[in-house]
């Protein structure tokens, strides 16, 4: 009984350790990545292209997960609100709902499957090739030259995907009010520009900023320390989106807790 | 130009290096060979500064312990896969330093520098606009020795030159790294488990056996040594001192 006992305390202990090393790991990659912000050199054209590779390239996605959820989200809102007739306020809790949780997680989501993985990946790759050694060897910071414009270029781009994926939602959610639900288009977007204030918007720009931010860290982290060979790199990949959707859906409730609880 | 003493490194439990000595004078080219395993590339990467060894001094073109970033000017390095940036052209790949560094560029001298550099090592311009991707393991090899004397260094580190490329290829790269070594008057160190390697390259040979340099001498020596360690190695024997599963 009490050897029992004592595994269970020590494989505990041993677990709650290892938690709490890999989460000040993480807390110090995350550091010294803002660091490099502070200290040139900066690679400009690096961040350019990310700008594109994370910002650009990730619209059809987030576009195309907005317009559908927009979507759903009116014939679901339509579908409660009828029970208490109260349909008028589909337009507006579409759009709220849009703009304060759905665009910000599901783009951050999507994001994470489609950046977090080709960071970690392409991260990865190159430390199993010696790349990232030829990097060192080239006078020339990883840190800096891989993790820092890719996280950058995250939590800047992120915002306006965000932006992007609410407008898109919300035409999702207006085109079912009007051609599905009987909804009148002058009424329907007057309703949902009428009700949303602007902390509805502001509030998912910040979670998408924060959210891009999780979503490259957690990509260069795992790909900066991938194992060996195809599975190593195959576990960082899988590690880093596991991760960064952990990460987005935790700081989402935190941020959430913090903008709007009471 | 390089001094190294009482080297040691080790993972965990398994000892890698245990105690290397050696100094290389300007102008000299030293082959390292040893079995896989026996620590080859963990030496060169301690030298780099890519690895922090455990105990001993290394100085390098006057630095002490230098880190990788202030070896950049004096220390070219080809690695074992050559290690080209994919995401980079060609040409990109050997001005890497020439964009970037304290000392950087326009992209037009840049480009004349890589294509010179190109042409030293055998490959055409039309070749700096191709992506790694799109070359042949030589002709990437090619350009990772290009990459490596792109800014003149006066040292040369080169990682299994030879590595999975055909004889001919392989004669084609060694000859390569010779001649640059020779008329750059650079000091080099390469490793390698290639005997041909050993007979193009070396000014002096080091076997590197249980962590340390365990004998040293001139290829022909090597070659011709009564040592059953060396003897095994060069003649790649099954049987002898040095266990095959490793």
């Amino acid at each position: 009984m009490i050897a029992t006992l004592h595994r269970f305390l020590g494989a505990t202990g041993h677990a709650v350790s290892g938690l709490m090393g890999a989460i000040g790991r993480f807390a110090a990659f995350a550091a010294l990545t803002v660091s490099h912000l502070f200290r040139p050199p900066w690679y400009g054209r690096e961040f350019a292209l990310q700008l594109v590779q994370i910002g650009w390239l990730s619209l059809p996605v987030v576009g195309l997960t907005a317009l559908f959820t927009g979507g759903a989200l009116a014939l679901q809102i339509f579908a409660g609100s009828a029970r208490f007739s109260a349909e008028f306020a589909v337009p507006s809790i579409t759009a709220i709902g849009m703009v304060r949780e759905l665009g910000p997680v599901l783009g951050g989501l999507m994001v994470a499957a489609r950046v977090a993985s080709s960071i970690a990946a392409e991260i990865g790759t190159m430390k199993v090739s010696e790349q990232i050694d030829a990097l060192r060897t080239l006078a020339t910071e990883p840190m800096k030259y891989l993790t820092l414009p890719r996280v950058l270029a995250a939590t800047l781009a992120m915002p306006v995907l965000v932006a992007v994926g609410d407008a898109i939602g919300i035409l999702g959610g207006y085109a079912v009010g009007v051609t599905r639900l009987g909804f009148d288009g002058s009424t329907y977007l007057r309703n949902t520009v009428d009700f949303l204030e602007f902390w509805d918007i502001a509030s998912g720009l910040v979670k998408g900023a924060v959210f891009g931010f999780l979503v490259a860290l957690s990509g260069c982290y795992f790909g900066m320390n991938s194992g060996r060979g195809a599975q190593g790199v195959g576990e960082a990949t899988k590690s880093a989106v596991v991760l960064a959707s952990v990460l987005i859906l935790s700081a989402n409730y935190l941020l959430t807790e913090a903008f709007f609880s009471a | 130009m390089i001094r190294v003493s009482d080297l040691h490194k080790a993972f965990g439990r398994k000892v890698v290096l245990d105690g290397i000595d050696f100094a290389l004078e300007r102008g000299e080219s030293l082959v390292v060979i040893g079995g896989s395993g026996t620590g080859k590339s963990v030496l060169l990467k301690c030298l780099l500064g890519l690895e922090r060894p455990d105990r001993g001094a290394i100085e390098i073109a006057g630095l002490t312990r230098p880190r990788p970033h202030e070896l950049a000017a004096h220390v070219g390095m080809l690695f074992q896969g050559s290690a080209l940036f994919d995401s980079l052209p060609v040409w990109q790949n050997v001005a890497f330093r020439l964009l970037r560094g304290p000392a950087r560029m326009g992209k037009a001298q840049a480009r004349a520098q890589a294509d010179e550099k190109l042409a030293r090592v055998g490959l055409e311009s039309a070749v700096g606009d191709l992506f790694p991707a799109e070359l042949s393991g030589g002709m990437q090899k090619r350009v990772g020795l290009a990459r490596a004397i792109a800014g003149d260094p006066p040292i040369l580190f080169v990682d299994e030159p030879t590595a999975g490329l055909d004889p001919i290829m392989a004669a084609v790269i060694n000859a390569l790294i010779r001649e640059i070594v020779t008329e750059m008057g650079a000091t080099a160190i390469t490793i390698t488990h290639d005997m041909r390697t050993l007979n193009d390259v070396a000014d002096r040979v080091a076997m590197l056996h249980e962590g340390r340099f365990y004998w040293q001498g001139t290829a022909a020596e090597a070659l011709s040594t009564d040592d059953p360690v060396m003897q095994q190695f060069t003649q790649g024997r099954t049987t002898g001192p040095i266990p095959t599963l490793r």
